[in-house]
């Protein structure tokens, strides 16, 4: 039980895909123009890393080793497909918008390499446990660039307008430079709020020890 | 043939496949530390994205439109692209050692490189005929090749900068990516695509 706990937490913070790993960047940057942009990209290609984790994890011991990677993308290229056909036939403004990018979720290095560093080595219910935690680590991230962007670019969150008409939105953050430019800072801010974090942590732990010691 | 000029720059450096369109970062933000194997990663990835361009094309257009298949087209064209990269690493091993040697490592990496799969579905969209097929990816691949090569000569000269701790490796890197792209977005509009 624990381990199914540490499994799931570890993508949404300590190895978030993201913010700490930055892989699957294509679509990251590609797509946040808006929260729900973000929010949409990151559930599909979550429902895809789910999907193909437990496949994975079902199948690793009928698949030969030297054909592993073919099959595992063949895999993902079923589900994607799935996914495609799915957001065309019931969202098709989000599929317009999301266009080029759902097909080559197919290729987000995150969920090969979730398959190949993990799925075909843990048992099932392991596998899907880290595949709904790197998911979900993948969703908040696009949706919180998507959100910042949003806001800076257009002045709403979501859809709804936040400010009054005064506001003069800043371009250039729905524009390419804005997703690098954001992510950028957004990935710096990330490491210096570990690197508190890890220090406050680090104190705290040494005046307990120090206390406990006193005490004695 | 002036159409054909416009559609190569149009792809190289118009609408660059990296700054622009976001196809090809992984490699852009990986493997670009150092001019060579940045120069190798260019060359291996336009080597391939040539060959997939076409291939993809004569698969989408005689045998997938001609049996009526469209839902294939993701199976099929990342089948392509992987078995095509096998194909390429396996022809230059035996020809051309010395090529094989420069690109061996990069020739894996290139199957999970979106540039590879997001060209062949855009020629698909764009509706090209073969020849503009070839011109834009060889277009697609000298501009992801540029942008490579700016990307690790400024890397390799921020070694003796002094950046701020929490921005050291990818947060810098992004940051160079997002003023190189406001660079190119200088070009936007230059030709209608």
């Amino acid at each position: 039980m624990m381990k199914l706990w540490t499994d799931f937490l570890r993508g949404l913070w300590k190895e978030n895909p993201t913010f700490r790993l930055l892989i699957g960047m294509c679509p990251t940057l590609a797509v946040t123009t808006s929260a729900a942009n973000g929010l949409a990209m990151g559930l599909a290609t979550s429902f895809v890393l789910i999907c193909s984790s437990t496949i994975v994890s079902l199948v690793k011991s009928v698949i030969p080793k030297k054909v592993r990677i073919p099959s595992y993308t063949i895999i993902i290229a079923t589900f994607v497909t799935i996914a495609d056909l799915v957001l065309a036939a019931n969202m098709p403004e989000m599929h317009k918008v999301l266009g080029l990018f759902i097909p080559l979720i197919v290729v987000n290095c995150l969920i090969l390499g979730r398959a190949e560093a993990y799925a075909n080595k843990a048992p099932v219910h392991y596998a899907i446990a880290d595949a709904v935690g790197m998911g979900l680590g993948f969703t908040w991230a696009l949706t919180l660039l998507g959100g910042v962007r949003e806001v800076l670019g257009m002045g709403s969150l979501f859809g709804h307008a936040l400010f009054g008409a005064n506001f003069t939105p800043w371009v250039i953050a729905i524009l390419p430079p804005g997703a690098f430019i954001t992510l950028g800072i957004m990935v710096g801010g990330m490491n210096q709020l570990t690197a508190y974090l890890d220090q406050r942590k680090k104190t705290s732990t040494r005046r307990t020890v120090s206390g406990s010691s006193v005490a004695q | 043939m002036k159409e054909l000029v416009l559609l190569f720059f149009g792809s190289a450096i118009v609408n660059n496949f990296v700054l622009a369109r976001f196809l090809g970062i992984c490699p852009f933000l990986g493997v670009s530390k150092e001019v060579n194997t940045a120069l190798g990663m260019g060359m291996a990835t336009t080597f391939v994205l040539t060959m997939s361009g076409a291939a993809a094309w004569l698969v989408q257009h005689f045998i997938l439109d001609a049996f009526n298949l469209p839902f294939l087209q993701y199976v099929a064209f990342i089948l392509i692209i992987a078995s095509l990269v096998q194909l390429v690493e396996m022809f230059l091993q035996k020809t051309s050692p010395a090529l094989y040697k420069a690109l061996g490592i990069f020739l894996p990496l290139i199957t999970t490189n979106c540039a590879i799969l997001g060209l062949a579905l855009l020629v698909v969209l764009k509706g090209y005929n073969l020849l503009e097929t070839i011109v834009f990816s060889l277009g697609a691949g000298a501009g992801f090749t540029l942008a490579m090569l700016m990307m690790a000569g400024i890397r390799s000269q921020l070694q003796f900068a002094d950046v701020p701790k929490p921005l050291q490796g990818s947060g810098i890197a992004l940051l160079i990516a997002g003023l190189m792209s406001m660079a190119f977005m200088g070009f936007s509009g230059l030709i209608a695509m």
